[in-house]
This record gives C-alpha cells, structure tokens and sequence, in this order.
C-alpha cells in the first residue's frame, strides 16, 4: 500500500470515527469512546511489544495508576482544573514506569514476562488492600476536570460530544507522536534492539537505557489512556490494574498484528468489538473468547492480521502456507 | 611485511585468564594489536580462540589479566562501553539485521557515535552525516551495490562485507574479526583479503581465522593457540619454521599445507 | 509474638510454602525443560480444588477424592500436552502467552457452567479432624500438619525421581540439552508428555489439598498462579531445589507479613522478589 493511499484510508476511518456523535445516539458514543480509549491503552503496549520486542503482561499497571491518580487528585465536590490534572495522572505512571522499569529490564525473555506481571500485581495490591484508593470497593471520581483556562472554556467534558471529540484528538495526537518517534533515532534504535540486542550493544548501544526509555514512555502513555477511562466512566476499581486488563491489551496488540501502530488500534476496536458480540450472546461470552484465541494461536500462527494475505493467496490459487 | 612503517600499540591485553567453572578456557593469553599491522590468532578448533576474541570485545569479563586500549585500562568495560572507546568487532556467525536494508544496517552502526536518544522528534533519515558515512563504509566495504537490498537476502560473503561496513561505521581503530572468511568462496575470499590490507592502513586488525592461505597472506604477527593457551606468537616465517607449533599440528587434521 | 504464635505462623509458612512448591515445580519443570510460559498452570490448582469439592460431595471424602482425582488429573495432563501443548514447542513466548491465557477464560467459563459462581467449602476427613492442643489456649490442626507431610513426601519423591531414576536422569538431560538427548534416541515427546501430566497432577493435588483451608472459589487459579511466578523467577528457571527454597521464602514473607506488616502484607512476596532481582536477576539458583 503506497503513502498515499494509506493516508486518504486513515483520514477516511478518522472522518467515520468523527461522525459518530451525529448518529445522536448515546449508547454509541459510550462504546466508541471506550473503544478509542482502548486504542490509545494498545499503541502505547505496542510501543514495548512490536517495536522493541518486550513482551510485557504488566501493562494495566500504568492505566491504572494514572486512573487512580486522576480520581485522588480531583477535589470531592469540585473540578479540578484539566491541565493540572491530565499531566500530573500521566507523570505519575511514567513515574512508577520508570521505577518498575529499572527492576523488570533487568530480566529478559519469560522472565521478564513474569516479573512485570508480577509487578503489576503489587501494584494491584497497593491500591486493594490499602486504604489510599478505597480497597477493593475502589473510588469515584465525582466531578470531571474543566477545561477552563482563566475565564475561557474551551469545551466542557461533561458534555458527551465534547468529552468524545477530546478523546479521538487525544488519540491522533498520540498516534501522530508516536508515528514520529519512531522515525527518530531513539525509535530507529529500538527497531534494532527488537532484532538483535546483542548485537547492538557491541555497536556501542547502551540498551537498557534505551529500553527504559521506551518502557517510561509507553508506561506514560498507557497513563494517558488510564486518565481518559476515569475521567469517562468516573469510577475506578484495583480491578482496572488486574492481570486480566494486562492480558487483553496484549490480545488487542496481537490481534491488530504488532508493530504496527494503526493494527493496535484495529485490535482494540476487534477486540471491545468481539466482547460486545459475545457478551449479547451469553454471559459465558470469555468461553467464546477464550476459544477464539486458542484457535487462532493454532491455526493462524501469524494472528488475524495475517488472515488477508492467507484470504488472498487462497483465492489466487497459490499453495497456502 | 608490514607497509607502514609507523607503528603504534593500541591495544595491549596482558595475561587474560578465563575459566568457566573447573574449565580454564585460556590461560595466560597476551595479546598485542598495532596500528597498521594485522594479528591473527590461530589455532585448532577448541583452542580457546573465540574466549579470546570475546575478552577483547568485553562480551566475557576476564577471570584474570588486564586489557588497556590506547593506555587506558578497560579491562571493566562492556562491549558497549569499549565500542564507544573505539574497539569495534565482527562475528564468527553472521550477527546483522536481516529484516533492514543495508543502508539501515550500517546507519545504526554510524548513528551508535552520535546517539542524541532524548531527540525523540527529529527524523533518522534526515541525520545526513550518518547517512553518509553509512554509505562511505558501504562503498569502502565494496558493497555499494547492494545499498537498498534487504540484508537478508545478501549471499554469506556478502553479509560478511557488512558486518565489516558496521565497524568501520563505528569509527572502530582496532577491529576484532572472528573469521571473516569463513564459508566464502575463493572469489569473495580473495576480495575480503584486499578489503582487509586496504583497512589495516589506518587501524589495527586481530583476525581469528582457520584459512590458512589466507592467513599467511595478510598476517603480520600471528599467535598460534593450543589447549587455552599460546604456543608461539611472533611474524609469520618464525610461525612457519616453528618446531613447536609443527608438532602441535603434527597428526591433527588441521596441520599446515605451507 | 510470644513462642507460641511463632510456632503456629512457622509451621503455617511451611505448610503454604510446601504447598506453592508443588504448583511451582511443576511450573518450573515445564520452563525448564520444554521451554514453555504456561499462564493456566494455576488454572490447573483451581480444577484440584473443585475437583476435590466435586468428587468428595459424591463419594463422601476428601481422600477419595484425591485418590479418583489424581489419575484424572495425569490423564488430563496428557491430553493437553496431546492436543495443545505439544504444538506451542517450536513458538515463541508471545504466542504460549497468548493460548494459555485463551485456556484460562475456557477453563473458568466451563468451571462455571460445570458447577457454578458460589464459594464452596470442603470437609476436612475425620480421622485428620482433631487439633493438637500446643498451649492452654493455642491449638494446631492435624490436617495442615498432615499437608505439610505430604508435600515433603513427594518432595522427596521429586528428588529420588529426578536423581535417581531413568526418566530423571532424561530429565536432567533434557533440562541441559535437548539436542543430545534426541541424538541418543530418547523420545523427547514422551519426556514431556510425563513431565507436563506430572506437573499437572502435582498442582491439582496442591488445589485438593488447599481446598479444606482455604475453601473453592472462582478464579483462585489467579493468584496462586502469580504467586508461583514469582517462586519460579526467585528460584531461578527450570530449578526444582530453586523452587522448593523460594517457596519456602515466599511462604515465610506472606505468613510473617500478615502479622507483622499487616498494612502492606500483600506486597511483602513482591518486594522479595525485587529484592531478589537486584542481587540476582537470574533467580538464587539459577542453573548453569
């Protein structure tokens, strides 16, 4: 697919994403919202999973501790002001991402699998069963944030439109930043990391400092996705920093096929998508899903975003490898 | 033999000892690398050869010994830290980026003296300097032909160029190659061997390599390993005459056609 | 804490960190040896437990339950590495990760269809009922001691098993070098076949074991799961004697810090782990 091509596709699902609103139908605007959220929560895994090749288990960790984060810092019984709150909820998942960082990338392969899970779970444990974040009954966030600035207010989050629009610019920004840092030094480094560490470092690399910071980075913007949620739903329980969430992010980065920032996105819109479906279906909807990723590990060793190529080589007559 | 006559040490490795467990890998080992000169370590398979190499490289910490690099110790360096020194290293198993092109390949390796990694905005392809010290090492590593290819896709000998092209990328002045002619024909093999005088100009070279035509060809000093430990080291006509190193070959397959 | 209370959380500590061994060696084992990340090992615990409340309500008690349970267990065990496992050898971590997970959500989910979303309690046998009185008011009960007597049993067993016997010895050598053990003809799938159904069995044993303790509860998989995660990276991959001491000390740091640091007890096992990680990022007894 030439650049072009690719653009006018891109602006195209942007323009759909940005009629949404205008269908006037509440219950959309719900579920797109979560689902660009989502998207967002998936680009910044895809970040450590598909570009430089660590397989983190842990990622909700940073969703939730900038949730949480969002849901202390706001006043009780009054807005807190966004652009305190916004940077403040993201800094601090960087921070914990930093710190968590410079143990988990001490590790490599299934180890470092298991040790950010199991960082994910202390952090878990932090907010369930000590009193700072209401334990396991988890607490509200009463009043979303204003935008105002002096007297000016730009737009209002207490307005579905308006709280929908900030999340899908939220979102470009985020891809477009992301897009970018791949293509600098810093990204281009971390490709390298991905295929050959090793050899990397005998070119002179320092890669954990590199690898932390993409682990920083991508734990700031799994931060971003985390503080939208909360400012969404208003609402955030210890279950939102679960191995499960952590799980399905990383189902949704395999699913849109890795290393590839918009294919994050498609997963997370597949994935909310599926579970809409299945949960329509039965309450036993994680049976489907369940059954749907172990067949798909079987019998589509590439993922779903290698389906159209076997599609294609089928219907073309080829011998389907 | 040698074709310079300035001759300057530039890297001195002094009683490098290894054990692995019970198992000493190399015993003694000193190692001297001069600029304009080409030292080959040779020895039969199991020789301790590669333990070596990766000393130098810093990819395995010493058990005993000390390494300095242009009169600073680096015996505690890592193979990061000592590429940044200036102490580059190719691989005895082809070690590359098969997904990237060339160009990226050797890109990465220039970027590597220069990294800025907090610029996350700016745009790698834009970087001209190391574009184009990527594509002088290219040429100068004869594969300026192949500048756009997918790395994967090159012929062995060919991946064996570029991973020459990646040191000189780094600016390396000793470059530690672990048999750079192995698995070539004998076309691309006496290619590699120009390529190899051409660069010992302006760098030092440790060589591990098996080949022994092309031993003798570039060799200015060669240290003969056995069992973990040197034998003789010395020019290539005091090897050749050597008593010693006859009779360690003496009886094993890879005994001297010279 | 007087001696008396040290004595009870001392002996509790052994008792859940032999129990964790025998989830954990298995796990463990099935690193080490095929190389595999299995995120339903702990689903496997959670089946013993049900396992055992289902199988104990239809024949009245818990030790035949063990017994009908253990042969399901190894059966199962073998189907798995059959149809699923045998088939993740040659894969890469991500996509283990990402089938196991898939098990998990179909295990709890036919769990659930099978018997149902309830907390369950299963009886302890009679003979194993009493207490043992350790001071006036302090008692102990027989049935945690009698846990504990298991686990060093077959922790023993484990050992003469991996040390002594044929299909240890392929285990050690399987465990070293998969390569040489397929040069002197040893059917390397059968190693695995037995070594997976084994620690399949092993765990579902620890979950009817625990069961009486600790009651049947939806998802009790999870944590025991994590839990024995951070058992495998303290005690270093593949490492069986590695797993038993972390086990123990993650045994110790969760009991002792339910009692002493109350406030942040679900936090102690982690924070031993990252103590851990700085020292020795490759587990205390990593082989090699």
């Amino acid at each position: 697919m030439n650049a072009q091509v690719s653009l006018i596709l891109k602006l195209a699902v942007l323009a759909v994403l940005a009629c949404v609103p205008l269908t006037g139908e509440s219950f959309y605007v719900e579920v797109v919202s979560k689902m660009l959220v989502m998207a967002i929560f998936a680009m910044s895994l895809d970040l450590l999973v598909g570009f430089t090749g660590l397989v983190s288990l842990g990622h909700a960790a940073y969703f939730g501790i900038a949730a949480y984060a969002a849901a202390l810092l706001s006043p009780k019984y009054d807005a807190a002001s966004l652009w305190f709150l916004f940077p403040a909820s993201v800094g601090l998942a960087a921070l914990a991402a930093l710190v968590i960082g410079l143990f988990v990338l001490r590790t490599k392969g299934i180890y470092f699998i298991m040790v950010t899970l199991a960082f994910a779970q202390m952090a878990y444990f932090v907010f369930h069963d000590t009193p700072v974040g209401g334990g396991s009954d988890g607490i509200y966030l009463n009043v979303k944030p204003s935008a105002a600035i002096g007297g000016w207010e730009p737009f209002d989050l207490g307005n579905e439109h308006h709280q929908y629009y900030f999340i899908l610019a939220i979102l470009v920004l985020v891809y477009l930043f992301l897009a970018r840092v791949l293509k600098s030094p810093f990204g281009r480094a971390l490709v390298g990391i991905k295929s050959n560490e090793h050899r990397m470092q005998s070119m002179g690399y320092l890669t954990f400092r590199y690898k932390l910071g993409a682990f920083t980075l991508a734990g700031a913007l799994g931060g971003v996705a985390g503080f939208l949620y909360a400012v969404m739903f208003g609402f955030v329980t210890p279950e939102l920093l679960s191995w499960h969430e952590s799980g399905n992010v990383l189902l949704m980065v395999i699913l849109g096929g890795m290393g590839n920032l918009v294919g994050a996105a498609v997963g997370a819109f597949a994935f909310e998508g599926m579970r809409g479906v299945f949960e329509g279906w039965t309450e036993h909807w994680q049976l489907l899903m369940g059954s749907v990723i172990v067949a798909v590990v079987l019998f589509l060793p590439g993922g779903l975003s290698s389906l159209p190529g076997r599609l294609r080589r089928a219907l073309q007559g080829g011998d389907d490898k | 033999m040698s074709q310079t006559n300035k001759s300057e040490v530039l890297m001195v490795a002094k009683d490098l000892t290894r054990r692995f467990g019970g198992l000493v890998a190399n015993r003694d080992v000193s190692v001297t690398i001069e600029r304009g000169k080409i030292h080959v370590l040779l020895g039969p398979n199991g020789a301790g050869k590669s333990t070596c190499i990766n000393m130098l490289s810093g990819d395995l910490p010493p058990s005993e010994g000390t390494i300095h690099f242009m009169g600073r110790d680096i015996t505690g360096l890592t193979a990061a830290q000592r590429s940044r020194v200036g102490i580059g290293r190719s691989y005895q198993r082809t070690n590359i980026f098969p997904q990237f092109t060339v160009l990226e390949n050797v890109r990465l390796a220039a970027q590597s003296r220069n990294q800025q990694p907090w610029r996350i905005f700016s745009k790698a392809m834009e970087q001209e300097w190391a574009l184009e010290k990527a594509r002088a090492c290219i040429e100068e590593a004869g594969l300026g032909k192949r500048v756009d290819w997918l790395s994967g896709v090159l012929s062995h000998g060919e991946q064996r160029q570029l991973e020459i092209a990646m040191v000189l990328a780094t600016d390396a002045q000793v470059l530690l190659l672990d048999e750079p002619l192995a698995g070539m024909g004998s076309e691309e093999s006496a290619k590699m061997v120009e390529l190899l005088k051409r660069l010992r100009a302006t760098r030092g070279i440790l060589l591990v390599e098996h080949d022994m035509d092309a031993v003798f060809a570039v060799a200015d000093v060669i240290t003969v390993m056995v069992n973990g430990e040197m034998l003789e080291c010395g020019p290539p006509e005091q090897i050749k005459n050597s008593v010693a190193v006859q009779q360690a070959y003496l009886g094993t397959e890879e005994s001297f056609h010279v | 804490m007087d001696f008396a209370t040290f004595l009870i959380q001392t002996l509790n500590s052994l008792q859940y960190g032999l129990l964790l061994f025998l989830v954990a060696s298995g796990l463990t084992l099935v690193f080490g040896i095929m190389g595999i990340i299995n995120l339903a090992h702990g689903s496997f615990y959670m089946i013993g437990a049900y396992m055992a409340f289902v199988l104990s309500s239809a024949t009245g008690s818990l030790v035949w339950a063990i017994v009908l349970g253990i042969p399901l267990a190894l059966i199962f065990g073998a189907f798995l590495e059959w149809a699923l496992f045998s088939r993740l050898y040659k894969r890469d971590h991500l996509e283990q990760v990402l089938l196991t997970y898939g098990l998990i959500l179909v295990f709890e989910q036919l769990r659930s269809l099978l018997v149902d979303n309830d907390v369950h309690g299963v009886d302890i046998p009679a003979f194993l009922g009493a207490s043992i009185q350790l001071t006036d008011v302090l008692s102990y009960p027989v049935y945690r001691l009698a846990i504990s007597a298991v686990c060093i049993v077959l922790a023993v067993a484990l050992y003469f098993v991996i040390q002594r016997t044929r299909l240890g010895m392929m285990i050690r050598a399987g465990n070293d070098d998969r390569t040489m053990v397929e040069a002197l003809g040893i059917n390397i799938n059968m190693i695995y076949r037995v070594v997976f159904a084994l620690g399949v069995a092993l765990a579902a044993l620890a979950g009817m074991l625990a069961a009486p303790i600790s009651s049947v509860f939806p998802n009790m998989g999870g944590q025991v799961l994590i839990i024995s995660f951070v058992i495998v990276v303290i005690g270093g991959i593949g490492s069986v004697w590695g797993a038993l001491v972390a086990a123990l000390i993650v045994g110790f740091a969760d009991t002792f810090g339910k009692v002493l640091l109350p406030e942040i007890s679900g936090m102690v096992v982690y924070l031993v782990m990252a103590a851990v990680l700085l020292w020795r990022p490759e587990g205390i007894l990593k082989k090699g």
